[in-house]
């Protein structure tokens, strides 16, 4: 419980930073649009976590947000149905997975190369496939998508028919994600496997584990829940360019994580904290546009904040460990 | 009596939870050579560590020449002439001979510049280099490209450079070659002649025999005995080590030790990275068969072939006569073949998690269901081991890291037996695990063979291997030299074949 106690006062701190910034601030239309940025920074945050967990990286999230969502776009455009788009772009990120987590357990390379590269790879991929999608592309290439959009539309999103935010489904979707991760990770054996291959893969290896098999599954996770986050982009834009579209959005997820009580090393971390983790940005970004400041200085702050953040975490966990 | 070079009088050190020295004392006169000898626990270590400035002594006094001293760190222990010389070598790998000489005292010329004085320094560490053996082109050399035998003598010039009165040595041929070994003692012999004390700590009781003018034993924290050159024999040694008989030590109570059926046989077996000569041999139901041989024999690489962490090339594995594939630990573990490995943080435990987490890990195939892990037989499993082994743990959620050697080790025998091993390979079954435990560890041992487990212990520690074994495979540069039992298996039977000799 202490591991998380860090990031939870952040995040509340935060709050009420928010609700003193500005009267509308506290409004529930404003909290749903905060609640929906943050599911959507979760889900990624929750898959890169998991490699985190099992000791690698995954530097290829962003581009595969971006992908995604050109490649949900440019499919229906086409004329895929909406509905049959989905499972696609998700096969696509699986797919994506699979690569990745073969090189690295295969071919034995550094998962940061692998990632790296990947993240070139597939930004690559997605401006060869389209430079801009949006949904007015697909309505007047299909008119007839136009309900099961606006459908997908308020199961995933949250929006009605008119572009009103009714309720945070973003959140909520990674509240479903929240309960499988957490399953996974604190009450079967999978979950004590990647914690165990995270901090001595060699000592897992020699009780049985199949390192290389559970090293891909995360790596394959990651990339299935970021392709899924494409989905939710194009969705909730008007428009989706590929330029730059997730950029730098691994490094979120990453950020959370790590806020979250991973370590980078490997082994550690809490599906509790990852949440609390994934939500501190978009509180950031919210306060500073509430103050009326130039949202320039959005970099500035959103850094500072974070090593903050960090250092009064560390001190938190040094302190526990003393006591243990 | 002349005045002692070093003399510890009743040293004193507590550890949280540990009494690591009770009361310690002990006199090196100037040129000798004196060995501390003791089980692992016995606080050899935290006695040199004291000595050498890197802890102060709780209570106790240490005097140097007659004047006492009070080290505030090694530093200090260095300029006032006692150097240590660890276990773990203490070398900048990426840097040269010279340049690790003369770390963090270069000689410099050109005042507050502080210039290299390559010159000086090169004649000077021609000088240090001849004191140890080395020739001086060694120099230039980087320390990483050094065999580790060269890597121990440059570490004993950079302390020759330092006017060493005093010079600890911590296992010091751990990783040295006979030829390596023969040469160390060679230049402690100079060291002698030239005036330098020798404290100098070992398990292997040959070596102490070799090298020592009088060797102190230590147990538990105190003085064991002392036994001055004529009386150093290696029965003496091991009596005053153990503080017990040899024969309640290594039990055979439970086993018939004669060996059933063979469980576990290997024909003609082949593996990646190992020897071109095959390796036949049988482990049977109910028997301990020790396997001996010099580092290096291939031994710990055959026991990985078997339990699939090192690939099999050819010849094949049989399980009770049928042959069986193993392509990986995972394997060999459902056909209950079992590793307890050499090294037991590398190999054998996740060391920042809980000792229930080490102890679930290679038995969660049983453990789960399709709502996850089962709490109530999770905990049970760990409370029967916990208690069946006698860890000594606050609770089953304690990191296992923070346990003692011993009871590391017995997490790591808890984890296999809750799968009821066929059998059981024992790679260094006891190394670093204090003299309690293995006694315990020794009994449990004969229990399981008992039970008809075929067990395979692989170990280096003689005493081990012969007070355990029912049968001895002595094994030199990969292949099988020669199986001892019975009358026929005595240490110089051991030697002559792990060296390459013949068993007639």
């Amino acid at each position: 419980m202490k591991r998380i106690l860090g990031v939870l006062g952040l995040v509340i701190a935060l709050y009420v930073v928010l609700f003193n910034t500005h009267a509308n601030a506290g409004k529930s239309d404003n909290l749903i649009d905060v609640a929906n940025l943050q599911g959507r920074y979760g889900l990624i945050t929750l898959g890169v976590a998991l490699v985190i967990i099992t000791g690698g990286i995954d530097l290829s999230i962003g581009s595969v947000v971006g992908c995604g969502a050109i490649l949900f776009g440019t499919l229906m455009v086409d004329g895929v149905h909406p509905y049959a788009a989905v499972p696609l772009v998700i096969l696509f990120g699986l797919a994506v997975g699979v690569v990745n987590g073969l090189l690295v357990t295969r071919l034995k390379l550094q998962p940061f190369l692998v990632t790296l590269c990947g993240m070139f790879v597939i930004r690559g991929i997605a401006r060869l496939i389209g430079g801009t999608v949006s949904r007015d592309r697909v309505l007047t290439a299909h008119p007839e998508f136009r309900g099961a959009l606006d459908s997908l539309r308020y199961v995933l999103i949250g929006k009605d028919s008119t572009g009103e935010l009714q309720f945070p489904a973003m959140f909520a979707l990674m509240l479903l994600a929240v309960a499988a991760v957490g399953f996974f990770l604190h009450r079967t054996a999978y979950g004590r496997y990647w914690y165990a291959i995270g901090h001595n893969e060699l000592a897992a290896k020699y009780a049985g584990v199949n390192v290389n098999r559970h090293r891909l599954v995360v790596y394959v996770a990651c990339s299935a829940l970021a392709a899924l986050v494409g989905v939710l982009l194009f969705l909730n834009e008007a428009t989706v360019q590929s330029d730059n579209a997730g950029v730098t959005w691994e490094l979120y997820a990453i950020l959370g994580a790590v806020l979250g009580g991973c370590s980078l090393r490997g082994g550690e971390g809490t599906v509790v904290g990852m949440a609390l983790g994934a939500m501190v940005l978009p509180i950031i970004e919210n306060v500073v546009n509430f103050s009326g400041k130039r949202s320039d200085v959005i970099p500035l702050i959103v850094g500072l904040t974070l090593l903050l953040g960090t250092m009064i975490d560390e001190l938190i966990r040094r302190r526990s460990r003393v006591h243990r | 009596m002349p005045t002692p070079r070093l003399e510890v009088r009743a040293a004193r050190k507590q550890f949280p939870g540990v009494l690591a020295l009770d009361g310690v004392s002990l006199t090196l006169a100037p040129g000798e050579v004196l060995a501390v000898v003791g089980e692992n626990g016995a606080g050899k270590s935290t006695l040199m560590k004291i000595v050498a400035g890197v802890y102060t002594p709780d209570a106790g006094a240490v005097t140097l020449d007659g004047a006492p001293v009070r080290f505030a760190g090694p530093a200090d222990a260095i300029a006032a002439g006692v150097s240590l010389i660890h276990q773990e070598l203490n070398l900048a790998e990426n840097l040269t001979v010279l340049d690790n000489l003369f770390l963090g005292r270069e000689l410099t010329c050109g005042g507050f510049l502080r210039a290299l004085d390559r010159r000086a320094m090169g004649a000077k560490a021609a000088d240090l280099l001849a004191r140890v053996g080395l020739p001086t082109a060694r120099a230039t050399a980087r320390v990483e490209n050094l065999p580790p035998g060269e890597k121990q003598l440059v570490e004993i010039a950079r302390a020759l450079g330092t006017e060493v009165r005093v010079l600890i040595m911590d296992e010091p041929t751990s990783s040295l070659t006979q030829k390596e070994t023969e040469q160390l003692y060679t230049v402690i012999d100079g060291l002698k002649a030239g005036g330098v004390s020798v404290l100098y700590i070992s398990h292997r009781l040959a070596e102490v025999k070799r090298v020592a003018d009088r060797v102190v034993v230590l147990r538990d924290g105190r003085n064991a005995g002392e036994l001055a050159e004529a009386d150093v024999t290696h029965d003496n040694m091991v009596r005053l080590m153990v503080g017990r008989d040899l024969k309640q030590f290594y039990p055979k109570v439970k086993r018939s030790g004669t060996g059933g059926a063979p469980v576990l046989s290997l024909r003609d077996l082949r593996f990646r990275g190992g020897p071109d000569a095959p390796v036949s041999l049988d482990v049977r139901a109910g028997e301990i068969l020790g396997t001996a041989g010099l580092v290096g024999a291939g031994r710990t690489e055959l026991s990985e072939a078997v339990f699939g962490a090192r690939a099999i090339t050819s010849g094949e594995l049989l399980l009770d006569g049928a042959p069986v594939r193993i392509k990986s630990p995972a394997d060999a573990i459902a056909a209950g073949i079992l590793l307890v490995p050499e090294d037991r943080r590398l190999h054998g435990l996740i060391l920042p998690e809980s000792v229930g987490f080490n102890l679930s890990l290679p038995n969660l195939d049983a453990l789960g269901s399709p709502f996850g892990v089962k709490r109530r037989a999770e905990s049970a499993l760990h409370t029967t081991w916990i208690e069946r082994l006698r860890v000594k743990t606050p609770s089953a959620a304690q990191p296992v890291g923070l346990l003692s050697g011993g009871n590391q080790q017995k997490v790591v025998y808890g984890k296999w037996l809750a799968r009821a091993p066929r059998v059981l390979i024992l790679d260094e079954p006891t190394r670093g695990v204090d003299v309690g435990a293995k006694a315990e560890i020794y009994a449990l041992i004969d229990e399981l063979a008992g039970t008809g487990v075929a067990v395979w212990m692989i170990t280096s520690d003689m005493e081990e291997l012969l007070g355990m074994s029912d049968r001895v495979l002595v094994m030199h540069e990969g292949r099988v030299a020669g199986e001892l039992a019975g009358a026929q298996l005595t240490e110089e039977a051991v030697m002559r074949l792990a060296t390459g000799g013949t068993s007639t």
